[in-house]
């Protein structure tokens, strides 16, 4: 591989010595189009437009909206929680309605905002125009995924309704519990949890195939695999996980929901509940945890791996450079989307599976930092020697690589199995799964937003407003959870409702308790200026010029911006290079945009891509 | 701005590091044998520290030192497979060197030694009972089945080795003081966690499997006992003690611990007393 890319440098300088004859039409070649054009759905009526649509871009606007106001529920849920926590002399929650906003928080904020918004949300919005297609392969089921997502999302707002109320299993919803009398929402409410479940696998899996097949089939002409922009890869390899580990958490809801319907025991050992001797008998609680972990694990990588495509664009971009090592970032990718299927069971150290899984987890689970820790130096050594704008893009980039970088060191600590003993189910996990893959892809979406709101509006967020945002939620949230872990190496269990000062305890762990909640509820306060200058900016932005940031790839090339419906006007962009060639010496400008063709930038010594 | 931003960087980074060295939320003094536990958990915090270190202050120098200006370009750079190369062999090192000892004690964690002394703990919503082997040093066999009032740990009646077994009254279990003991962790109903923060040791009980794992109580103390798995309503109440005594006072309350034959006998007696009474 290295000889061949050396040799196309050196067939690359050998025409840009050339640059004084006349440019031919041959440097600009591009192979041509192997399918015909795609055929769209026009839509006629407004409802077709705006509320039925088939246009990924509407589609995108659509999920991201709803995983949004889903989420911002998930938030108000955590502020009632910290307070219960800190405070709990108040005594407003029982601990059955804690346990169920703890379940729900969980389970909002990792499926129904994370998943959704990074693929039905960024998915259907970048996909199309970034590989210059003019939609997805399958606009129609694009459509029925949408719907199928806000029925799931629907259904379990419904189980707040419901007699018993939401589920209170935890949002690793284990059985027995799950569905026995001593767990609130036992009855009605983690059925409509698994019937939502199911509703969301199902409707992603008809968003997903039009990812993959869109990524595939309807690139532009001239994008090779290899020129994609890293969003892409990220999109696309969360999308493949995402289809391959669903299915087990399909298989775990369906066999749970058979467990609680109809008396089979695919979960249900032999057992007694408050005193009751229950009629199951043979199942295998410990199943379902390999099933969901099958899918769990998978899942953090669902939501990490966009954060770290679009987070590898926002620093190439804003730095004015290009993304080091981009052949190795896309490997790295491929690579920890693989093995993120080996790695499941460190979840469960201590769940009393044959404990010399062990030896096995914990190997795997260390060797996915190597490829993941190569994404960090790149990640920094882009920054080495950029031109980096301090724009709120690039200030949650940075935010990202901090907190990210907290995150994924204390998975060390949780990965290697002896030190997984003592913390597991405390605090420290908390404040790990909540720093890597909470705080870290959240600061990546507000980012993405900022930098994409030009393209979606036309026009810019307020940066004023943008910066007090980003500094609340950075240095607030660090504060929120740095300091968590050390309540887990204290010894505090995690899902307890209430604390007390405990014995052991030997310093008091109520009083970072009250100092973790107030910076929550400050956190938290502060999205709404970041709702304010969302909303307020679809009217009042700055008027943002085409191509504001002075990117390279193609979603910001359209003929008009916002783009229309079918993206490109008459006919799809050619494409001649990667996105990343910023500040190439020789060319005029500091970016070159993958349409730009050669004989329009005769002079640069850009390398061949 | 540049400058500003650096600045705070930079204060996130040191301010981490005097959280780490000088708060007083810290782990508990062990009280068992998984110092080990302990020192692997050191040892992590040495490596992936200077990590974070080097890398957030690698940060902030280039955020200060490679700050915008119009006329400035930034280096054309895409690859450099050496830097590449060496930065991956210095990863994967570093990563084994976590790995091996975290392994070592691993393995010594799930070997139990074979003079271990077996204690049942015993979970349910919510609460704790443990029984001790008696003479025998064997536990009795058991099955959910047969629990009732009069046999609340299901113990089957025709297994010889259970007559001599201690069933523990009240939630409170002693240990002795430097032997090794194994806990054999049952549940009857959802999972459930047996976690002493000063043992370090954890392992969920599962309905239908008995689980285990073993520590040697290395200082006499009173430690609470909290339940680490996540198990309904009543999970954050789900507490009990367990008290490691000197031998004088262990055989003090070990003496004082009913066998099953006994208690049988008690309850025949009174079913015996309360028969009496109907006949009558």
């Amino acid at each position: 591989m290295s000889d061949e890319y050396e040799h196309k440098i050196e067939a690359k300088s050998d025409y840009v010595s050339d640059a004084s004859s006349v440019s031919t039409p041959d440097i600009d070649a591009v192979p041509e189009s192997e399918l015909p054009d795609q055929d769209l759905y026009h839509s006629h009526s407004w409802w077709t437009t705006y509320v039925f649509s088939q246009d990924a871009k509407y589609i995108g606007i659509q999920y991201a909206l709803t995983a949004i106001g889903t989420g911002l529920l998930g938030l108000v849920l955590s502020w009632i929680m910290r307070i219960q926590l800190a405070f709990p002399g108040l005594g407003w929650l029982e601990p059955a309605a804690y346990y169920q906003f703890v379940t729900m928080h969980g389970m909002i904020m990792v499926i129904y905002l994370l998943t959704a918004l990074f693929l039905g949300g960024f998915g259907n919005l970048l996909i199309p125009l970034m590989c210059g297609s003019r939609d997805m392969a399958f606009p129609y089921v694009n459509m029925l995924s949408y719907w199928a997502f806000v029925v799931a999302v629907l259904v379990l707002l419904a189980s707040f309704f419901v007699p018993g109320g939401p589920t209170g299993a935890g949002w690793t919803l284990y059985p027995p519990q799950a569905i026995t009398a001593g767990t609130p929402g036992s009855d009605m409410g983690i059925i409509l949890m698994l019937i939502s479940l199911i509703l969301f696998v199902a409707g992603f899996t008809m968003g997903g195939l039009n990812y993959i097949i869109t990524v595939l089939q309807l690139r532009a002409r001239g994008m090779t695999l290899m020129r994609l922009p890293l969003t892409i890869w990220g999109i696309f390899t969360a999308t493949v996980l995402a289809m391959l580990a669903f299915p087990a958490l399909l298989v775990g809801c369906l066999m749970m929901t058979l467990d609680s319907l109809i008396g089979t025991s695919f979960f249900m050992p032999a057992m007694v509940s408050l005193g009751e001797k229950l009629s199951y008998d043979g199942g295998s609680p410990i199943l379902f945890q390999h099933l969901f972990w099958f899918f769990g694990h998978p899942e953090v990588y669902i939501v990490a791996l966009p954060a770290f495509g679009i987070v590898s664009d926002l620093l190439s971009v804003h730095a004015r450079k290009t993304i080091f090592g981009y052949r190795m970032m896309v490997w790295a990718i491929v690579g920890i989307g693989a093995l993120s299927f080996f790695v499941w069971a460190h979840h469960m150290y201590v769940s009393g599976m044959n404990p010399w899984f062990g030896f096995f987890f914990a190997t795997t689970t260390l060797i996915i930092a190597v490829p993941t820790a190569i994404k960090v130096y790149n990640w920094i050594l882009t920054l080495w020697k950029g031109n980096i704008q301090l724009s709120l893009p690039m200030l949650f980039s940075l935010a990202f690589i901090v907190t990210f970088l907290n995150g994924g060191l204390t998975g060390l600590f949780l990965g290697n199995v002896t030190v997984d003993v003592p913390l597991s189910d405390t605090y420290f996990v908390v404040a790990h799964f909540h720093m890597v893959m909470g705080i870290a892809p959240i600061l990546v979406v507000f980012g993405a937003i900022y930098h994409w709101y030009p393209l979606i509006t036309g026009r810019m967020m307020d940066e004023t407003l943008g910066k007090i945002h980003f500094w609340i939620t950075f240095v607030g949230s660090y504060a929120i959870y740095f300091p968590m872990h050390y309540q887990g190496f204290v010894g505090v269990p995690r899902r307890y409702f209430e604390i007390y000062d405990s014995p052991y305890i030997e310093t008091s762990t109520l009083l970072l308790n009250q100092f973790i909640t107030i910076a929550a509820l400050i956190v938290g306060a502060a999205q709404l200026v970041f709702l304010y200058n969302l909303i307020t900016s679809v009217r009042l932005g700055k008027k943002a010029e085409k191509n504001p940031w002075k990117a390279n790839s193609l979603e910001w090339q359209t003929p008009q911006m916002p783009p229309e419906h079918g993206n490109w006007g008459k006919e799809t962009p050619k494409v001649y290079r990667w996105a990343y060639d910023f500040s190439v010496p020789g060319a005029k400008e500091d970016y070159i945009p993958q349409n730009q063709p050669p004989s329009e930038i005769i002079g640069a010594k850009v390398e061949k891509t | 701005m540049p400058i500003t931003v650096a600045i705070v960087f930079l204060l996130i980074t040191v301010g981490s590091v005097v959280f780490h060295f000088w708060s007083p939320w810290w782990w508990t003094e062990v009280a068992s044998n998984w110092g080990g536990m302990d020192d692997t958990i050191i040892l992590t915090f040495w490596i992936t520290g200077f990590v974070f270190v080097v890398i957030c202050l690698f940060v902030s120098y280039c955020v200060w030192k490679f700050a915008y200006k119009k006329e400035r370009r930034a280096e054309y750079k895409p690859e450099d497979k050496k830097l590449e190369a060496r930065l991956t062999w210095i990863t994967t090192l570093g990563v084994a060197a976590l790995l091996a000892p975290g392994l070592v004690v691993w393995n010594s964690y799930v070997t139990v030694p074979e003079n271990a002394y077996k204690v049942e703990v015993f979970a349910y919503q919510w609460g704790w009972k443990y029984r001790l082997p008696g003479n025998d040093g064997i536990l009795g066999k058991t099955d959910i089945r047969y629990i009732n009032d009069e046999n609340p740990f299901g113990l089957i009646l025709e297994d010889p080795n259970g007559k001599d077994d201690r069933l523990v009254d009240g939630d409170e279990l002693h240990l002795l003081l430097d032997r090794p003991v194994k806990f054999e962790l049952r549940t009857i109903d959802v999972l459930h966690n047996f976690y002493v923060p000063q043992f370090r040791g954890k392992m969920d009980m599962v309905p239908g499997i008995i689980t285990y794992y073993w520590i040697t109580p290395t200082r006499t103390g009173d430690f609470e006992v909290l339940c680490a798995e996540y198990c309904g309503s009543g999970h954050y109440a789900m507490r009990g003690r367990v008290i490691v005594d000197k031998e004088q006072d262990y055989k003090k309350w070990e003496a004082k611990q009913i066998t099953f034959e006994k208690m049988l006998a008690k309850n025949k007696n009174n079913n015996n007393l309360q028969l009496a009474k109907s006949s009558k």
